[in-house]
């Protein structure tokens, strides 16, 4: 019988494309797939590392998305949310999707199949929550700036819906947790990094980063939040529900009167 | 431009627009292709909710709340003693401009009271949209409301820069109309209606044949019902409703609790309750109707007028039609599957895929996410557990209210207190 061992990845979709695609391609019993940055040996397995290379985690990528696109889309989601022990999941979702069965990705009978499905949800669900929740402060040099602290990695995901959104504008949406962020300077997106010093809450303080005219933007918005509010209707529990707290810190409406 | 002034006229003018239940901002195909501000081709998007659990999609706004109309149940009717103000529309054009770039809104929700005449007034909603498409190149979403009595003329321009048009019908009963808004008629409102549903279909047929033949209204029109304030029944607005969705093609009929705003001998009193839990069995109503394959007359008809406050229609329409479970989700087809209470459109979606790889029993169910404590009396799947108990319908509704919580049981507790 074939040793399993742990392969270790450098922790970015298409080190993880490569990965499976060395597993296929060799054989490998799989013990564990790990990023590089958390890798732990097992006691008893042999580890691995796998460098990536592009035509490889291609290969891989175009190999599902002829089995089913949706399939493909789960699995990028999934990947994003960087839930403990993502990688091995995913490792025997593909390696059903590959199996003769035909449409498997739609066995919701599946533990495997219907955890990614579910995964891949929650993911969509918080890209989606972003593409709301950003608020965009007006900087002295003309860009439209938002800090996110989202709770799975989801800025690749939401680039297309602010690109095509805001095309005449400057932007830049930077994620406090992982420290990157996305830039559009009219007429490309990238990805850059950056560690900022000064988070900008939506606190009372007002910055000189800001124009001074954002203040009173920011201002009207929250007034205007608390007009459309029906007092006699009043329900909180569906509020929060709807806008949970740990977003409350940058969105302006929730700022308090100062 | 002065704030200060700004920011006075937007509390009187959000206030007076806010009991317009309309927020969607979905269903366009409006695309950013020249480089401007704004797409609104993908789904609608919530960037806030108002304390009271409403989505804050639109910029939602009058023009005005001067107006020459009393209706008794709006509440900046003529008679009203309020605080008045009107935006110019550079103003409106600008704060839409603002917020958007913001990404603070999807967009513009314009409604106004009706000052002069209601050409006057529709002229003046039309002026902005059209300014924010031609000046700003705006590709965003815009709501505007069909002012009761505008010529067809300018309902046909309005559908050229708008997304969604609607007229509110406000009062589902003819009678309930003379009552409560004797200066308007029942054909002012189903004019405009009727030349946004015939101008939609007129330019989608032109669209098959001329490419490049502009968008009209491309999110369709839509319109809202008070409910509560003339003592209607379940029956009446549904039917009503029904009515509108296939003789106009309406995209959605919103239901409204009516929230006192006058004192006034017609009307409840300031201070009752809003009608929250009925609201909320009506728009159950209208999903079972668009999305489930029922019919109005299954739910509601002269035997059974009003919906059950106490478990949703579904499942009150089961409980009437016992005869027709249990069902083995293994083997009914969709329709029948999404008649079962408990079971969503999606969890009927995940059964037709599952199932086509093996019976599914309980545990799959569960997991996929249908809703047991309901959906259990009436299927049966790969398992010998089911429920043999011929239970009545009575004992079926005792059992689910005893093992479920609801959001609104504080409201009917009398019938609870009997299992307690």
């Amino acid at each position: 019988m074939k040793e399993a061992k742990i392969l270790i990845y450098d922790g970015s979709f298409n080190g993880f494309l490569t990965t499976v695609f060395k597993a296929f391609d060799e054989r490998i019993e799989i013990a564990d797939i790990q990023k590089n940055s958390v890798a732990q040996r097992g006691l008893f397995s042999d580890t691995e590392t796998v460098f990536t290379q592009m035509d490889k985690a291609k290969r891989v990528w175009n190999g599902i998305q002829k089995k089913s696109n949706s399939a493909i889309k789960n699995i990028y989601f999934a990947f994003l949310s960087e839930s403990k022990g993502i990688e091995l999941l995913l490792y025997r979702y593909i390696r059903k999707l590959f199996s003769p069965i035909d449409m498997v990705h739609l066995n919701f009978s599946d533990d495997t199949i219907l955890k990614i499905s579910q995964l891949a949800k929650s993911v969509g669900r918080e890209k989606h929550r972003m593409e709301a929740f950003v608020r965009f402060q007006l900087t002295q040099d003309g860009v439209y700036f938002a800090n996110i602290e989202p709770d799975f990695d989801v800025l690749p995901l939401i680039t297309k819906h602010f690109r095509s959104r805001y095309a005449d504008q400057q932007w830049l949406i930077y994620d406090v947790k992982r420290k990157y962020g996305i830039f559009y300077d009219l007429h490309s997106v990238e990805i850059i990094s950056l560690d900022l010093q000064d988070i900008h809450a939506n606190s009372i303080q007002k910055s000189s980063v800001f124009t001074s005219q954002e203040y009173d933007f920011q201002d009207l918005w929250n007034n205007y939040f608390k007009s459309t509010n029906i007092k006699s209707r009043i329900n909180m529990k569906l509020h929060t529900q709807h806008v949970p707290k740990r977003y409350w810190k940058y969105l302006s409406e929730k700022k308090q009167a100062g | 431009m002065s704030f200060e002034r700004i920011k006075e006229k937007l509390n009187i003018l959000a206030d007076a627009a806010k009991y317009d239940v309309s927020c969607s901002s979905s269903g366009s195909k409006r695309t950013n292709n020249n480089k401007g501000l704004g797409d609104s081709s993908g789904m609608g998007i919530c960037h806030s909710y108002t304390e009271d659990g409403r989505c804050v999609s639109l910029l939602k706004i009058l023009l005005t709340n001067h107006c020459i109309f009393d209706c008794a149940y709006c509440v900046t009717r003529k008679s009203n003693d309020i605080k008045r103000a009107a935006f110019k529309i550079q103003e409106v054009v600008d704060l839409t401009i603002n917020f958007y770039r913001r990404n603070y809104i999807e967009g513009l929700f314009l409604s106004s009271g009706i000052f002069k005449n209601p050409d006057y007034t529709m002229e003046r909603l039309i002026m902005v949209a059209k300014k924010l498409r031609l000046e700003e190149n705006f590709n965003g979403y815009i709501h505007l409301k069909s002012i009761p009595g505008a010529s067809d003329e300018l309902m046909r321009e309005a559908g050229l820069w708008a997304d969604r048009l609607s007229v509110n019908i406000e009062v589902p009963t003819i009678s309930g109309l003379k009552l409560l808004a004797p200066d308007k008629k029942h054909e002012d409102f189903t004019k405009p209606m009727l030349k946004v549903k015939n101008e939609i279909i007129q330019y989608k047929e032109e669209k098959k044949i001329i490419k490049s033949t502009p968008k009209y209204a491309p999110a369709g029109q839509s319109t809202q019902m008070i409910i509560g304030a003339t003592g209607e029944s379940d029956k009446d607005i549904m039917y009503s409703a029904t009515h509108y969705y296939k003789n106009y093609n309406m995209k959605r009929v919103y239901y409204s609790g009516y929230v006192p705003v006058a004192n006034d001998s017609r009307l409840p009193a300031i201070g009752s309750q809003v009608p929250m839990l009925r609201e909320n069995r009506l728009y159950q109503t209208d999903w079972l109707l668009r999305f489930y394959g029922f019919s109005v007359n299954e739910i509601l008809n002269d035997n059974h007028p009003n919906l059950d406050v106490e478990v949703d229609p579904k499942l009150s329409w089961a409980l009437r039609n016992l005869n027709q479970f249990p069902i083995d989700v293994n083997t009914a087809d969709k329709h029948m599957l999404a008649r079962v209470p408990g079971l969503g459109m999606k969890s009927v979606g995940k059964i037709l895929n599952a199932r086509k790889f093996r019976k599914l029993n309980w545990d799959h169910l569960k997991k996929i996410g249908v809703a047991l404590n309901r959906a259990k009396y009436f299927i049966v799947c790969e398992s010998r557990h089911w429920e043999r108990r011929d239970l009545h319908a009575t004992q079926i509704k005792g059992l689910i209210l005893q093992n479920s919580q609801g959001k609104f049981r504080g409201n009917y507790s009398s019938q609870l207190s009997l299992f307690n």
